[in-house]
């Protein structure tokens, strides 16, 4: 399968994804750069985590108007797999991809850490390879990662079955002390109503090697090409 | 013409920053301090443009880029140079 990561100025885990996606699960993968318009003919899209410009007048904000956007929500609204990752995250939720969006976290303090995130739903092409209930383990790093939206858009989200992960303890249970940024709901992660555009705060690119601490992070790309 | 915009967090959106300022003041003894909201103020210089249209355009302009709308509110106002 073809994928592509998208690069912008101040992304800085695009090289991860990369790795991930070629060197660890065998995958055909391109860089695009922010400046491009074609997507040159990849079967899924990765927006990294970084400080895609500066993350100057907020995380995303910019991004969102780059060319290669636009050829991003043409992508996603014609049903291509688009997985955002932590600033790739703001992004979608600046282009109006996903709902809500991201604020600085309520500690006000960079958290750098691991997590534990419960998958709420197989049925997006990011979680298909997991199973409803099961706990991973996946590195959170951000300073804005508080999701937030109104009650009317949270009641959609869980009465769609649109929260695809959620902070929680040892125990399963998503309590005030699993939640590393206070994010309403704990959550972490989000698609859209069509499944096939997830968000997450958390870096699965950085959970692909036991070496590291965790291969938990693999089921989001494999979920993908294997399901 | 210049456009003076103001962008500040929604009333129903926690503002942690604004709270820490509030701290800092109480510990300063401001103790009349109730709440402070922290935004952005952003000086927007156009040309050649008369008020109607300035309006109509900075509003645009807010809504399309400088502020979002789940978790800012923005005003703007308008001074001839």
């Amino acid at each position: 399968m073809k994928w592509g990561v998208i690069t912008f100025p101040g992304s800085l885990d695009n090289y991860d994804a990369l790795y991930s996606l070629e060197t660890v699960l065998g995958q055909q993968v391109i860089s695009l750069w922010h400046k491009d318009r074609d997507l040159k003919g990849v079967e899924a899209v990765v927006l990294p985590g970084g400080f895609s410009y500066g993350d100057y007048l907020r995380c995303g904000a910019l991004a969102r108007f780059s060319p290669v956007m636009q050829s991003v929500v043409e992508f996603a609204h014609a049903g291509g797999p688009v997985l955002g990752v932590c600033n790739g995250f703001q992004i979608l939720c600046e282009s109006g991809l996903l709902p809500g969006a991201l604020v600085r976290n309520r500690s006000l303090s960079f958290v750098c850490q691991w997590a534990r995130i419960k998958v709420e739903t197989t049925r997006t092409r990011f979680s298909a390879a997991c199973h409803t209930g099961e706990i991973l383990r996946i590195p959170v790093k951000h300073g804005e990662g508080c999701y937030v939206a109104d009650e009317a858009t949270l009641q959609t989200l869980e009465d769609q079955g649109q929260v695809v992960f959620r902070y929680v303890n040892e125990a399963g249970t998503a309590d005030e002390s699993s939640n590393p940024n206070g994010a309403l709901h704990n959550i972490a992660g989000l698609t859209n109503a069509r499944g096939n555009v997830v968000g997450l705060m958390p870096h699965p690119e950085h959970a692909v090697d036991s070496l590291l601490g965790s291969e938990d992070g693999r089921k989001l790309f494999s979920s993908v090409f294997a399901h | 013409m210049l456009a003076k915009v103001y962008i500040t967090p929604k009333k129903a959106i926690l503002d942690p920053q604004g709270k820490a300022i509030t701290h800092s003041l109480h510990t300063l003894d401001y103790t009349e301090v109730a709440d402070v909201r922290m935004g952005k103020y952003l000086e927007v210089r156009l040309n050649g443009m008369d008020r109607g249209q300035a309006e109509q355009r900075v509003e645009e302009m807010c809504r399309r880029l400088l502020a979002n709308s789940v978790i800012e509110d923005f005003r703007f106002e308008l001074v001839e140079e």
